[in-house]
């Protein structure tokens, strides 16, 4: 295959892919959109499989084996993987992105066959340097998000003490050995000054992610995806491959904006979220928050939640972590289904941010079949509250927070929350009293005409549903 | 202090409803409000006294004592003369005006210091939908007109097939499928009927398909859509190729139910007397326009008459025939539009003039006359503006290979972007070699689509979006492909093969898990959303 006809596919590849991103902004395209990733994929690799930059002869059987493996293991992933652990295997996923982001960084720098001189060498180099670099903050800043979301690793943020100062002093390090580096005379020089940096960009993507709190999880998770698209990008500069240059792009700036919207949503400035903990301030940090909220607790059962269900017009129910956990979210629909036989107006709420991935609920309540007409966004529903019987809150806390809007002096106030203490009856479907991933206590739990349901979320809606029946 | 709510019986001769229910009024308290009905108001709804006080109001034995002591009038028609001037200046009225129609009143009011929120300017936008009084109103008068239409005509509307014969079914032709015209194609549907509906904007086709009728298209080239969603004036092609379809029409059917009106103008004359002629004997129009001059030629505003054997009907209180029901729902938009005025439930009114729906309404401010309002803002304007602004940003910031997105940005920060985003330019321009900058500029240019094409994804789709992004960027791949084995010239000495052949293949591997498995979870999810 010449020069001329694998660019041509690639360009061709690069319009699948944007045709690709483009069809998964709308349910209707959405499918389409993912089935032109894939021929996209398939025209980019087997271009440069038989294109002029691989000897086949020598090549061939190492790609094939390569890429049988890896399948292999992907495939069977994707289809042994829980939805509920779906954010996870998104994180680990791009873990290998930026593992081989670095590895390819590494191989081009040994690689002696193609000379540069001048300033395209400096180029050259810090295009290796960046792209190591980035990679490596990747693989490891997602090896965390894996451990966070996968419960292996404490959800609480880790905040050392100085941990600004701390990243600023990487940064100046890693500059210094940027300029060692590009200035070494041959490839054993430079390879000391490139480990450092390794290093650091390691432990540097450790702190990151070991900084940001639980709650802001879903934001670490699409800024890690952009991350990934821009070490792919650093790649296509390092091997003047314009394709990888356009897909990494594409990623990156796509993963960016993706996560400042749901900053947006949350109220969250960007940057505050990036650089860890709460708030742009270090002071308020979740302990200082203001007195507990005083009052008493009322506690109900799954038979009396089922009256009060029977017996209400209007029902909203709002999905959080809680029921991901349990895998509740079939019985949910079950119930769903039943109230709405009856007559009962039932409909969900989704916070920008439940879960711990953007997007979360909206996956587990497609995949227990609830048609995606009665799921409705935070700013549809919020409003609605006001004349709804009775909404059951399902395993989550910080989302449905009434101090986020009365209490100036508590860290998550700002972030818009829905309202289900405006409607007649809540119910909190919680397995203890404690407080939710940001550590902040929950003043509704309180509230006069709430009502806890304390246990495991799965059980309880099973006696839901069989008190409902009978 | 809070505010008193006067509700006065109407004094417009024939009319039976009244601007308050009991259970309105309940709600009207629960914001801080008092509320005071004239004696008898809703007598004529079958709504008492007693019930009234029952829900808390209190009584005023005749409009001048109600007048006197009430801050806030709520009516169902315009008031007279005499209503006006029994008003205290400074009152706040809400009631049907049409200001257009009626310039005397306007200045009247305006002399007397009122505010007047009209019901019939809300505007006609989502969030207003709930105090849209002219869509209640017209849904009812829909609904009536089927009702009137089923008393006058000497059939039954469904077909039957009896011991003593076989009965065919009406068949009902509504024009115009707004609000009145969709009500009545239920109603008729309903009842059994045959149904048809014309309407001159052809996008309601699909709203009279979904009631159940079938939708009879003029077939003549001409978009009918005006501003806000109502029918326009048509061109005189059209006109004529609709006057063929109405007469073939109206040889065919029993009943015509007409709705079309065109906001500002006299009610456009669709059926002749040629085609009342044409129809059968005991056939029957019901003209819903008729207050605006009638769209049948032979239509007598307010009355039943019958020519050429066919029976016109053209009442103009259609609503205020389902007095009951009219009111319960007029109150509701009221007090929607009350619970607008009074965010803070205080039992005190705030005219807003920042709210779209309240600027709209508001047609009198305290003595000046605020009609016509300025036109509305686009409502899907706003949210695309801003992507633009931030748009820079974000593709400035990843010129730095930071995964930033933008923020909002005042004028100010966007002009300092710009101009660190051009000497950063000018530095690469100036300094960085030929081959760097074509890589540059197609790494720029991809960024900004990547923002673009994301921006406008449904947050439900956030998960299986992230999936695919995550697969794609397996294209590093390629990357790992191209450093397995290049052809290499003999001359290139020195080069680790080995090393480089085992970084590339583990890198290729990993790439590989990411790339198969991303794409299947993508699929999987994406196979679990449905409607």
């Amino acid at each position: 295959m010449s020069d001329n006809i694998a660019t041509v596919a690639y360009l061709g590849a690069a319009i699948l892919f944007i045709m690709s991103l483009g069809g998964l902004s709308n349910p209707e395209t959405s499918r389409r959109g993912n089935f032109y990733g894939m021929v996209g994929m398939t025209i980019a690799v087997l271009a440069t499989v038989f294109g002029p930059r691989v000897d086949l002869v020598i090549g061939l059987p190492w790609i094939l084996g390569a890429l049988a493996v890896g399948g292999a293991v992907g495939l069977y992933a994707a289809r042994k993987v829980q939805m509920t652990q779906m954010p996870e295997l998104v994180a680990l996923m791009h873990s290998l992105v930026g593992l081989a982001a670095g590895f390819v960084g590494f191989a081009s720098y040994v690689d002696t066959s193609v000379v540069y001189s001048g300033a395209e060498k400096a180029i050259h180099e810090v295009e290796i340097y960046i792209g190591i670099l980035i990679g490596a903050v990747t693989f490891s800043g997602s090896i965390i998000a894996f451990g966070k979301l996968s419960g292996k690793i404490g959800g609480k943020p880790l905040l050392l003490p100085a941990r600004h100062a701390l990243n600023l002093l990487g940064l100046v390090v890693v500059i210094w050995y940027g300029v060692q580096f590009v200035s070494a005379p041959d490839v054993n020089a430079g390879m000391v000054p490139l480990a450092i940096m390794t290093v650091i960009a390691l432990l540097f993507g450790i702190h990151m992610v070991m900084a940001i709190g639980g709650a802001d999880m879903p934001v670490v998770v699409s800024m890690l995806n952009s991350y990934s698209g821009w070490a792919a990008a650093a790649t296509g500069f390092m091997l003047a491959n314009d394709l990888l240059i356009v897909t990494g792009a594409l990623v990156g700036s796509s993963g960016a904006i993706l996560s400042y919207i749901m900053c947006r949503a949350m109220n969250r400035n960007f940057i505050s979220v990036i650089a860890g903990g709460f708030g742009t301030g270090g002071g308020s940090t979740p302990a200082a928050s203001g007195e507990q909220p005083a009052g008493e607790v009322v506690a109900v059962s799954a038979v009396e939640t089922a009256e009060m269900l029977r017996s209400a017009k209007s029902v909203v129910i709002i999905p959080g972590y809680g029921m991901a956990v349990a895998q509740a979210q079939h019985t949910v629909y079950e119930i769903t289904k039943l109230l709405r036989e009856k007559g009962v107006n039932v409909r969900f709420a989704i916070h920008p941010v439940a879960g711990r991935m953007p997007g979360h609920m909206n996956v587990l309540l497609a995949e227990a079949k609830v048609p995606y007409d009665i799921v409705l966004e935070m700013d549809e529903i919020n409003d609605d509250f006001p004349d709804t019987d009775v909404s059951i809150v399902i395993g989550a806390n910080d989302i449905v927070n009434p101090a986020a809007e009365d209490d100036p002096t508590s860290p998550i106030a700002g972030m818009p929350v829905l309202q289900v203490w405006k409607s007649k009856t809540s119910i909190v479907m919680k397995r203890s009293m404690a407080s939710g991933y940001a550590g902040v206590d929950n003043p509704l739990f309180f509230k006069e005409n709430n009502r806890m349901l304390f246990g495991d979320a799965k059980k309880m809606l099973d006696e839901v549903f069989v008190a409902l029946k009978g | 202090m809070s505010l008193t709510i006067g509700v006065p019986r109407e004094t417009f001769a024939g009319e039976k409803r009244v601007a308050a229910a009991p259970e309105v009024v309940e709600k009207l308290i629960k914001l801080g409000f008092s509320v005071r009905i004239e004696s008898g108001a809703g007598d004529a709804a079958n709504f008492s006294d007693s019930a009234f006080v029952a829900a808390g109001a209190s009584i005023a034995a005749n409009a001048a004592e109600l007048y006197s002591g009430s801050e806030l009038i709520f009516k169902v028609r315009a008031p007279s003369t005499e209503e006006v001037a029994a008003m205290r200046p400074g009152t706040t009225l809400i009631s049907f005006i049409w200001p257009a129609q009626n310039p005397e009143l306007m200045k009247q009011m305006a002399e007397r210091r009122l505010t007047v929120l009209a019901m019939d300017s809300v505007p006609r936008i989502s969030r207003a939908q709930k105090m849209d009084a002219l869509s209640s109103m017209a849904n009812i008068a829909g609904y009536r007109a089927v009702i009137e239409a089923a008393h006058h005509f000497g059939r039954f509307f469904t077909g039957q097939i009896t011991a003593a014969g076989k009965v065919p079914p009406a068949k009902v032709f509504v024009i115009g499928a707004g609000v009145a015209g969709l009500a009545a194609l239920g109603a008729a549907v309903g009842l059994g009927a045959i149904v048809r509906a014309n309407d001159t904007r052809p996008e309601v086709g699909d709203q009279v398909k979904s009631m159940g009728a079938e939708f009879v298209p003029v077939d003549y080239q001409e978009e009918g859509t005006g501003v806000g969603g109502y029918a326009k004036v048509m061109s005189e092609g059209f006109q004529k190729a609709q006057r063929d379809v109405f007469a073939k029409q109206a040889k065919d059917v029993d009943i015509i139910i007409t709705t079309a009106l065109i906001p500002g103008k006299p009610a456009p004359k669709l059926i002749t007397a040629e085609m009342v002629r044409s129809m059968r004997p005991g056939s029957v129009i019901v003209d819903l326009a008729a207050e605006q001059g009638g769209n049948c030629e032979l239509t007598v505003p307010g009355e039943v008459v019958v020519r050429e054997g066919v029976t016109i009907i053209g009442y103009t209180d259609l609503p205020s025939r389902l007095s009951k029901q009219a009111s319960t729902l007029y109150a509701t938009n009221l007090l929607r539009l009350t619970e607008e005025l009074c965010k803070t439930k205080d039992g005190l009114i705030n005219v807003n003039f920042e709210d779209e729906a309240i600027r709209g309404a508001t047609v009198v401010k305290e003595g000046e006359i605020t009609w016509p309002p300025p036109a509305p803002r686009l409502s899907v304007a706003p949210p695309q503006a801003k992507p633009a602004a931030a748009a820079p940003v974000a593709a400035k910031k990843s010129a730095h290979g930071h995964g930033g997105g933008g923020e909002p940005m005042s004028a100010k920060t966007l002009t300092i972007m710009f101009a660190v985003a051009a000497a950063l330019f000018w530095l690469i321009g100036a300094y960085a070699p030929a081959s760097f900058l074509g890589h540059f500029t197609v790494f720029v240019l991809a960024c900004f689509i990547g923002y673009m094409v994301v921006w406008n994804v449904t947050p439900s789709l956030h998960t299986p979006l992230m999936s695919v992004t995550n697969a794609i960027s397996s294209i590093i791949a390629v990357g790992a492909i191209v450093q397995v084995a290049p052809p290499l010239a003999d001359s290139a000495s020195g080069r680790p093969d080995t090393l480089i052949l085992g970084l590339a293949v583990a890198a290729l591997a990993l790439t590989a898990i990411n790339m198969f498995g991303g794409f299947a979870v993508t699929r999987r999810m994406l196979a679990m959303f449905r409607k």
